[in-house]
């Protein structure tokens, strides 16, 4: 490592000698650095949770434009907007297709007593082209009576239930006094509002949630005409629909808005997002601690090289050479724990935990950054390297 | 103008400011020869470490002149200073090694600020000074693992390594045996005439006072002797006290 590090730097690797040479405190600062990646890579993972299921519902939609209540938040919370809506958008120009889609939070008791509950969506299935494409062919099937697809994902959901959908049985089960039968699956995962999905049709939705109207829908999803921007579409829609208690925006606009909201706004994101500051805040503390001892150690040694005639630009190299060491080292564990953690998370929470090639390299990015930053508040204890004080 | 490697001209030295400012050194001046060995010596006090941090450009110069290879360094900036000082070897009474190196990584340290990317080159250049220090079966020892007077000749090996145009010393034999300090001081006296090294050295050891060429004696900040060698001296210096 040595030779290579020589051969790299064209220089001695004074930094990575000086650190290596007391293996304890190496290794202290390496599991340090490797605690606060860790910390990060938690907050962040289950931030992304959040994230991905805050908008994983619109990966089963496929519309251009949403009209929804105004007071609602994200997709699956606000109030009703009247039906009505539809058919005036249909009266707008360079709107092609319309459908209203109901959505409420199912509970369920499974046999062995718990409960699970089901974010379910109810769709008119006479119009397939409003759902992603993989579950498009599927809905034909739910115009039999009381029949759903289920999540393949449900969190709690027996494994033998799942099984039992994949290879084309069917599963029935107790909800609200109605009886429902899954007879498919999708795959969308359990997050953080429910434990999973269900899709069904417009009318079997009414059925189990009989306090619902077919005249007051959750949102009205859109199509707009090929080669129509969608934003002109928004734009003529907001001209034209009355606005009382209505928001109109474009399906990209709505998820994005939905994610903001659930970070930035909701105490959840904010939460996660301290989190991430605090693990950033305890690599930090670390590295400066382990960077600013190793200069107070070596301030003789450090006089004596401004006395052969190092410059300045000399010590912060080494001592930035340790903060990327530091990092690097530190780094490589706190990855592979965090892969552990993320798989362990996900078998107890069915949280959609992954890591992601993005954030693995924003977080050794960050690392780097931080360490420096650590290493640059470090040198300051070099001025106290005199060398006229070593005669 | 002088040629010579080291003067100084009315030297003073201060330490302190207000009512706490002491007078370390009174009116120096010197003009040491190239290629001689000079040995300053008195007692704990007298000035003759700030006599060798100031000409070994370590401390600012305020009052008076000092002269190294050239430079004034009076007023010189930091960059004149450093680029000075990689001409000078130092030699310290405590070997200073930084502990995480070997013997022959401290030695490299002496080559790598002069911008010696030849690895190999360098690497055998340590090896040779380190074997002619004896410490050829120590090539890769740690300091930690080195007796005092070995540290102290890997010390010296890392001054001399580049072949520096004045080396200043503070009691280099003190942890050395007979024959070690011997060697050093061989070795000193032949960088001199055959290269023309220019020695400053504070020391009390008998054995270098019979071999130096010039011996100063300072105290209270004051020059009280200044003594010539002249059966070594390779050219009598220009004195001027």
């Amino acid at each position: 490592m040595s030779r290579l590090l020589t051969y790299l730097f064209g220089r001695l690797p004074i930094g990575w000698l000086q650190l290596t040479h007391s293996r304890g405190r190496f290794f202290a600062a390496v599991a340090g650095v490797a605690f606060a990646n860790l910390l990060v890579f938690m907050q962040l993972g289950i931030m992304g949770a959040l994230n991905s299921s805050t908008v994983a519902p619109y990966a089963i939609l496929n519309a251009d434009i949403i009209l929804s209540s105004e007071d609602g938040n994200t997709l699956t919370d606000g109030g009703h907007i009247p039906r009505a809506r539809m058919f005036q958008a249909l009266g707008v120009a360079g709107v092609t297709d319309a459908t209203p889609l109901f959505i409420g939070n199912l509970p369920f008791t499974l046999e062995d007593g718990s409960s699970v509950s089901l974010l379910s969506f109810g769709m008119d299935i006479a119009k397939p082209d409003f759902t992603a494409p993989v579950i498009a062919p599927a809905l034909e099937r739910l115009s039999l009576e009381n029949t759903a697809l289920l999540d393949k994902g449900t969190r709690g959901m027996p494994t033998a239930v799942i099984d039992a959908l994949t290879d084309g049985e069917r599963f029935s089960f107790e909800t609200g006094g109605d009886t429902l039968t899954a007879i498919g699956t999708m795959d969308i995962g359990g997050g953080f509002l429910a434990d999973g999905m269900m899709m069904m049709s417009d009318q079997t939705f009414l059925r189990v949630f009989p306090a619902r109207s077919s005249g007051a829908p959750n949102h009205i999803l859109l199509r707009t005409g090929e080669g129509i921007a969608i934003d002109t579409v928004v734009k003529r829609l907001e001209t034209t629909l009355p606005r009382g208690n209505l928001r109109i925006q474009s399906m990209t606009s709505s998820a994005a808005n939905d994610l903001a909201y659930m970070s930035t706004e909701r105490p959840t994101g904010i939460i996660f997002g301290f989190g991430v500051f605090m693990g950033i805040l305890v690599g930090l503390v670390i590295v400066y601690q382990v960077l600013s001892t190793d200069v107070a150690d070596h301030l003789r040694e450090y006089a004596t090289f401004k006395a052969m005639g190092y410059g300045q630009s000399f010590f912060l190299g080494i001592i930035f050479e340790e903060a990327i060491i530091l990092a690097v080292f530190g780094f490589i564990p706190g990855f592979i724990v965090s892969v552990g953690l993320y798989a362990a998370l996900v078998s107890v929470t069915g949280l959609p935990v992954e890591m992601e090639t993005g954030r693995a390299i924003l977080v050794f990015l960050g690392t780097l950054a931080a360490c420096s930053i650590s290493g640059a508040i470090a040198t300051r204890r070099l001025v106290h390297a005199d060398p006229a004080d070593l005669f | 103008m002088t040629d010579a490697p080291i003067s100084t001209q009315n030297l003073d030295h201060f330490f302190g400011t207000g009512d706490a400012r002491k007078q370390a050194l009174f009116d120096i001046n010197l003009e040491i020869k190239r290629g001689s060995l000079t040995v300053l010596m008195g007692p704990s006090g007298s000035g003759k470490t700030t006599l060798l941090t100031l000409i070994g450009c370590l401390r600012e110069v305020r009052d008076g002149d000092v002269r190294v290879l050239g430079h004034d360094l009076n007023g010189a900036s930091e960059t004149v200073l450093v680029g000075l000082r990689r001409r000078l070897g130092f030699i310290f009474q405590a070997h200073n090694l930084h502990e995480s190196l070997t013997a022959t990584q401290n030695v490299l340290m002496g080559l790598q600020v002069h911008g010696n990317t030849d690895v190999i080159k360098a690497r055998h250049a340590a090896h040779h000074i380190l074997d002619l220090l004896g410490l050829a079966d120590r090539r890769n020892y740690l300091p930690g693992n080195l007796s005092g007077g070995q540290k102290q000749r890997v010390a010296v090996a890392r001054a001399l390594v580049s072949n520096p145009e004045i080396i200043l010393a503070d009691e280099p034999t003190a942890a050395l045996d007979k024959e070690a300090g011997h060697t050093v001081v061989q070795m000193l006296k032949s960088l001199g005439s055959t290269r023309g090294t220019t020695t400053v050295m504070v020391t009390h050891d008998p054995r270098i006072l019979e071999m130096a060429d010039r011996i100063i004696s300072l105290e209270d900040g004051r020059v009280v002797s200044d003594t010539l060698q002249s059966a070594n001296q390779p050219n009598r210096p220009q004195l001027k006290v």
